[in-house]
């Protein structure tokens, strides 16, 4: 077998990060900004206070094209995509024939068709997997023109209204065609960080453009990777590869909200997709493992992998994703744990080098979510 | 006089009248590493050898480590980096780690003088 070594990848807004001085490091095949200056506790803060400015450009933005897209992305997704109104987003995954977890993404109703907004790391595999399946019915085209920003935060919605006062009318999980000085944007009211925002796809050629408009204003900074991560962990969402894989099911992630009422067992369109019967079948029966809010006592961060262990000093699970929480001040983490140790309130422990650090399951997400919902 | 050595892992050290050396991360350290949150610090009394971990640094990106430049006992450790780890990161050369009372001091002609290692980051 020959090892393809692959070029690196830039979004457009490249040479923009390096002038404001990014630091630059690889991620699912992009250079990608993971700090600025600012640093990545700072860049946290600022977004949870005012608002930050994110180049998710690397993300993949899919098009689903003709009269039975919707019908047909069903055919992969445990969600109503069929009476998903115009202009509503939804969160979805493909699944797999084990009903474990291929991505999570974004869907949203558009004129065109159906807009997609997947992990970057899974583009390629999420659009062959959409042309295995459903090619024969509906067109798939990944929009490789096109770049996507993040605006998020408390003071999004008034920079946002500025620039188009129509936004102000959008609530969480919706989008809206909207020219921004002079750009035609795809925006949805939604984001990855726990606070109120937005999410702007725009052609590329005109990236760097709205990024400096925005970036203007006095209440944004830019903000890394690694501040994105933290800010995702602390709202308690999954990140694709850590808390989501293909051997876990959107029920053991703690994801059974996303199960639309229309697909399950009693719903108006059951099943139908990769995977339902095992999903049905722990919706009923229940689940062995789960995934859990994980509070560890002290100081020390207790990272992805670490070894979960219970009173018994048995083995029982692995953090899935873990750090410092700069707005809740200290060390959150995730991680699944047998159903049995799953209440909130049950003691365990992690083991971080040579020593056990006493943890507690706790709700999610660590930090109070402002959703804007009209 | 006291003169400040630095070793190839990022750390300084710099030998009092005293002849005890205070070690700490050199500001390049600090910088790559970004916010620290955490540092584990060693007990005084415990006897160090030279490339050893002596102390490990969480930022909010990855866990990292303090390798002794010089082998000795340490005498002191610095408890305010326990409540403030970002005090290196305000000031990385002024806030030492520990102070250690030297085994070998023929070690520190192992590491590197400031313009050595200004040259080996570069």
């Amino acid at each position: 077998m020959t090892q393809a070594t692959e070029s690196i990848k830039y979004t457009p807004l490249y040479d923009f990060h390096k002038q404001l001085g990014a630091k630059m490091v690889e991620f699912a095949g992009y250079s990608m900004p993971v700090q600025y200056p600012l640093g990545i506790k700072q860049e946290h803060l600022h977004t949870r206070e005012k608002a930050g400015l994110f180049d998710v450009s690397h993300m993949g933005q899919i098009l689903l094209k003709g009269e039975s897209a919707a019908a047909e992305l069903e055919k992969l997704v445990p969600v109503d995509i069929v009476d998903l109104p115009k202009m509503k987003q939804r969160y979805a995954l493909f699944t797999n024939s084990r009903g474990g977890v291929l991505d999570d993404l974004m869907v949203t109703n558009i004129e065109d068709g159906l807009f997609l907004v997947v992990n970057s790391a899974c583009k390629q595999k999420d659009v062959e997997h959409l042309k295995r399946h459903i090619q024969h019915k509906c067109d798939i085209e990944m929009l490789k023109d096109r770049s996507l920003l993040a605006l998020q935060g408390p003071a999004a919605a008034g920079i946002m209204a500025k620039l188009a006062p129509e936004s102000s009318q959008m609530v969480f999980m919706t989008a809206a065609n909207l020219v921004l000085d002079g750009v035609e944007c795809l925006v949805t009211r939604s984001g990855y960080t726990g606070e109120d925002g937005f999410e702007i796809s725009l052609p590329s050629s005109h990236a760097e453009h709205l990024a400096r408009l925005l970036l203007e204003e006095e209440d944004v900074e830019m903000i890394g990777l690694g501040a994105r991560d933290t800010l995702r962990l602390e709202a308690g969402l999954c990140l694709y590869g850590h808390d989501l894989n293909e051997n876990i099911t959107p029920v053991e992630a703690g994801l059974t909200w996303a199960l639309s009422k229309e697909r399950r067992k009693d719903g108006k369109r059951p099943g139908g997709y990769l995977g339902f019967d095992k999903i049905f079948e722990q919706l009923e029966k229940g689940i062995q493992m789960k995934r859990v809010g994980l509070q560890p006592e002290g100081k020390i961060p207790v990272r992805e992998n670490s070894i979960i262990v219970d009173d018994d000093d048995q083995i029982i699970g692995k953090v899935s994703s873990g750090g410092f929480g700069p707005s809740v001040g200290g060390p959150v983490s995730m991680g699944y744990v047998p159903i049995e140790s799953a209440k909130e309130g049950t003691k365990l422990w992690a083991l971080v080098r040579d020593r056990a650090i006493p943890m507690q399951v706790v709700p999610l997400p660590f930090m109070k979510t402002h959703y804007y919902r009209g | 006089m006291s003169q400040i050595k630095y070793s190839e892992e990022h750390e300084w050290v710099e030998v009092g009248d005293d002849g005890i050396a205070s070690i700490g991360i050199t500001d390049f350290a600090q910088a790559q590493l970004g916010d620290l949150v955490y540092i584990e610090l060693p007990e005084e009394g415990q006897e160090i050898q030279k490339g050893e971990s002596v102390s490990v640094i969480e930022s909010v990106k990855a866990a990292s480590e303090l390798y002794a430049p010089v082998s000795g006992t340490i005498v002191e450790v610095n408890g305010a980096l326990d409540e403030k780890p970002e005090l290196v990161n305000q000031d990385a050369m002024g806030n030492w780690f520990i102070k250690v009372k030297l085994s070998d001091a023929d070690e520190l002609d192992d590491l590197m003088d400031e313009a050595d290692y200004k040259d080996s980051i570069e």
